[in-house]
């Protein structure tokens, strides 16, 4: 566990980046501080391992003061990524991933064989180890410098928006590839970005800061599309909150009905389409075992009965589901009473943070809001 | 001997302009021709060259090779060389110079063309410009604080070069360094390095001058 | 051509202390102890300022002064005001001269260093020495080898035009031989200097061949 304690950082031309920061970081999961440029969430990071040292207040690391370990012995423990991921040039990629390793010792035939065992847990190809980094796409490199970090299998991981310098799909797949790892792995995780939709998608926790260095709301993603805490974190958000906010309940619950004999089925139990007038029409489907009910939803969306198609892994049909059921589902999952939900967009519903915070949902992590 | 001061102000006043070949106004004028005539070649050679560098790619391997070994002599070795075709003129400086100028400029060139953005090309491109007037419109002038900040570190190394060629009898300034030398005398020889540095530290002001009001849109670059 | 078949083909050029031989060594000692100097004072110096950013005025004004500054007039003012006849003097306007280059292109090359290379190397908690030696230099290093370059032909150039205030070394050919107008002379030492200028050039592209890492050679 990382706790912050009363943490300010205040520059020497006066601007304070951090401001009185008290929060808590839990192990084994991901905590994202997310806000605008300027809201010290990089700074907080950075102030973790040492990067940057705290004006005041404390720090500390499983309750040891980060402040007592001297910087590198501190960072040697610390996994940390960076955006443009910040590989040695002059090195090859299996040494990339080494470096760790060989700081603490390790035998060269040890590092390197660790780092091998890397470069295949991030999903590249071992060939790629005798590379250099310039010979590597963006994507790629990310990808070594998460293997890089984990090199010394530490249990704390920094990382400092790693995925903004990438394409959109290709951060997208380095963001299903952290999740993945994670989920084996079970580190504990600080992530930074400005992108608010990385944050709800990787965060178990998610810190919204505001330009100042001051905690805006702490709370899982979860409660924090449904009771964001004021103005700034519900604009932030952005729109779509409702939406997005299916994301996280699972459609496990779905009442599925038997498939209507209008749906057409291959012979392996697969859909091929509604039956019409003139042919076959398009539908949608969601595995309710993996999927959310956003998808659920979707796949609702696409038919044109507004029957979504229930698969299993292998794509066969198990069932259906009517909206009339995801509304049940739906029903079931409704934000709190009181909640400002209904009132998004409507500044005027700019209150005060809801009283009780009631869990949101399946989200994960701690839900309290922490007003300021 | 030791009581020899740095300098003599009155060797000055008598040597100034006194008629003959030796006055320092003499050297000095001769100083300015022999280090800016090369410059001057050298601009007008490598521009085309350059371009033609640019155009086929295939071209700039052996030129820039060939630059690089050139610049590499020491003046002396090429003032020597050159000695043997042109004799004890003027030539036997400038040409060594000019060659020393265009190492440093075909280079200033080709990274000033490369400098352009290329989407400062392309939509020059998607306007409709035809390649000439492209060239002449677009891309000359973005390459233009390359260009001269090349220009600059030529001029003033053929400034202080030039002084070199005294040895050869043809150094402008840089006979004042003989001259005190065969004498063992400081003044002619502070005098000359004084007014090499001004010259050099003009010549760079003048050309940071003529680059504001060139490219008034860009800052000057520095160039170390 | 004539010229050229005189000189080299002249025996008495190939002994004693004035022959070609003797006159290279005298050359490359002068030209290496200078180079030498002036690399353990601009190595570091080069280093420290791209590292911490303090004093990069002092570089800029260095450069621009190396270029400005006539070498025959240094090389005289410095001999005459310390003496004539010994060696060392005439050492202090190569060293001098020599340092520039390498100062500019170290520093340039160190502060060059992607700023996000720096934070990783930290980050991963190398210490203040290890990321200067496993970082900075490599990665800085096709540029001092740079610098390290222009210095050597720039010492062995200096050393050539030092024979006017009474250095050995090849430049004596070149200097006696104007003198006396053996233009043989002149012509022979130009090309052993050219010949010599080029074999050090060949030896840094050598280096850089063998230190640089693949991974940072610059594509050129």
């Amino acid at each position: 566990m990382i706790t912050f304690e009363g943490v300010t950082k205040r520059y020497r031309d006066g601007t304070v980046a951090v401001d009185d920061l008290s929060l808590e970081v839990p192990t084994g999961a991901i905590t994202v501080f997310v806000g605008p440029s300027g809201c010290g969430k990089t700074t907080s990071l950075r102030m973790i391992n040492r990067m940057i040292d705290a004006t005041s207040g404390r720090i500390a690391l499983d309750g040891q003061d980060v402040r007592e370990i001297d910087p590198p012995t501190l960072r040697r423990g610390i996994g940390y990524v960076i955006q443009q991921a910040g590989l040695f040039p002059h090195r090859k990629i299996v040494d990339n991933v080494a470096t760790v390793p060989y700081l603490l010792g390790w035998s060269r035939k040890k590092a390197r064989a660790r780092a091998m065992e890397l470069l295949e847990l991030v999903g590249l190809d071992a060939s790629l180890a005798s590379r250099y980094p310039f010979q590597l796409s963006g994507g790629q490199q990310q990808r070594v410098g998460v293997a890089r970090a984990l090199a010394a299998d530490p249990p704390v991981l920094l990382m400092d928006e790693p995925f903004s310098a990438v394409d959109p799909i290709v951060r997208a797949s380095l963001q299903d590839e952290l999740l993945r790892l994670q989920s084996e792995l079970r580190k504990t995780i600080v992530f930074v970005t400005h992108d608010i939709d990385e944050a709800v998608k990787l965060g178990d926790t998610v810190a919204v800061m505001r330009v100042g260095g001051r905690l805006a709301q702490m709370a899982g993603p979860a409660t924090l599309l449904t009771e964001p805490a004021d103005d700034f974190v519900r604009e932030f958000l952005g729109r779509d909150r409702g939406i997005r906010r299916l994301s996280f309940i699972s459609a496990k619950e779905v009442r599925l009905s038997p498939a209507p004999s209008a749906l057409v089925i291959d012979e392996d139990g697969r859909p091929l389409g509604w039956r019409t007038g003139d042919g076959l029409a398009a539908y949608g489907t969601f595995n309710p075992e993996t999927d959310s009910l956003r998808v659920a939803l979707d796949a609702a969306l696409l038919s044109p009965n507004g029957i979504a198609v229930a698969v299993d892994e292998a794509g066969r049909v198990r069932g259906v589901a009517g909206r009339d059921a995801i509304d049940e589902l739906l029903a079931e999952h409704a934000p709190p009473a009181a909640g400002p939900f209904r009132d998004a967009g409507s500044p005027r519903a700019a209150g005060s943070p809801p009283a009780g915070s009631p869990p949101g949902g399946s989200g994960a992590g701690i839900s309290e809001g922490v007003p300021t | 001997m030791s009581e020899e001061p740095l300098i003599r102000w009155d060797w000055i006043a008598r040597n100034w302009a006194n008629g003959s070949p030796t006055a320092i106004s003499v050297l000095l004028e001769n100083h300015v021709v022999t280090a800016f005539l090369p410059v001057l070649l050298g601009l007008i050679v490598a521009v085309p060259l350059g371009l033609a560098c640019v155009r086929w790619r295939w071209l700039y391997q052996p030129t820039a090779a060939l630059m690089n070994v050139t610049y590499s002599l020491p003046s002396l070795v090429l003032f020597s060389i050159f000695l043997s075709i042109t004799g004890l003129t003027r030539s036997t400086v400038v040409i060594p110079l000019t060659f020393f100028a265009l190492a440093i400029l075909i280079p200033a060139v080709v990274d000033g063309l490369a400098s352009v953005p290329d989407s400062v090309r392309q939509s020059a491109v998607a306007m409709g410009f035809r390649p000439a007037r492209r060239l002449l419109l677009v891309e000359l002038p973005v390459a233009v604080p390359v260009v001269l900040a090349g220009l600059r570190v030529a001029t003033v190394s053929s400034i202080s070069l030039v002084s070199v060629g005294a040895l050869i009898g043809q150094g402008g300034l840089g006979n004042l360094f003989i001259d005190g030398w065969q004498r063992q005398f400081y003044t002619p020889i502070v005098v000359g390095i004084v007014l090499i540095v001004v010259l050099a530290v003009l010549a760079d002001g003048l050309l940071v001058l003529a680059q504001r009001l060139l490219t008034p849109w860009s800052r000057a670059r520095r160039t170390t | 051509m004539n010229w050229l078949a005189g000189f080299f083909g002249d025996a008495g050029h190939w002994s004693g202390p004035d022959g070609i031989p003797a006159r290279l060594l005298e050359h490359l000692e002068f030209s290496a102890a200078a180079f030498f100097v002036a690399a353990l004072i601009a190595v570091p110096l080069g280093m420290l300022i791209g590292h911490t950013g303090r004093g990069a005025l002092l570089v800029v004004v260095a450069a621009n002064a190396a270029r400005a500054l006539p070498t025959l007039g240094l090389l005289v003012l410095v001999v005459l005001l310390a003496g004539v006849g010994t060696v060392l003097p005439v050492l202090i306007p190569l060293v001098v001269l020599a340092i520039p280059p390498i100062l500019v292109n170290t520093y340039e090359g160190v502060r060059g260093v992607d700023a996000d290379l720096r934070d990783a190397a930290y980050g991963m908690g190398l210490r203040g020495r290890q990321v200067l030696f496993q970082t900075l230099i490599p990665v800085a290093l096709p540029l001092i080898l740079l610098g390290l370059r222009l210095a050597a032909i720039q010492v062995v150039s200096t050393a050539t035009i030092a024979a006017f205030v009474g250095l050995g070394g090849l430049g004596r050919f070149i200097i006696d031989g104007l003198a006396t107008k053996t233009y043989a002379d002149v012509i022979g030492g130009a090309v052993l200097v050219a010949a010599l200028a080029l074999a050090v050039q060949f030896v840094f592209v050598l280096l850089d061949r063998v230190a640089v890492s693949p991974g940072v050679r610059r594509v050129r």
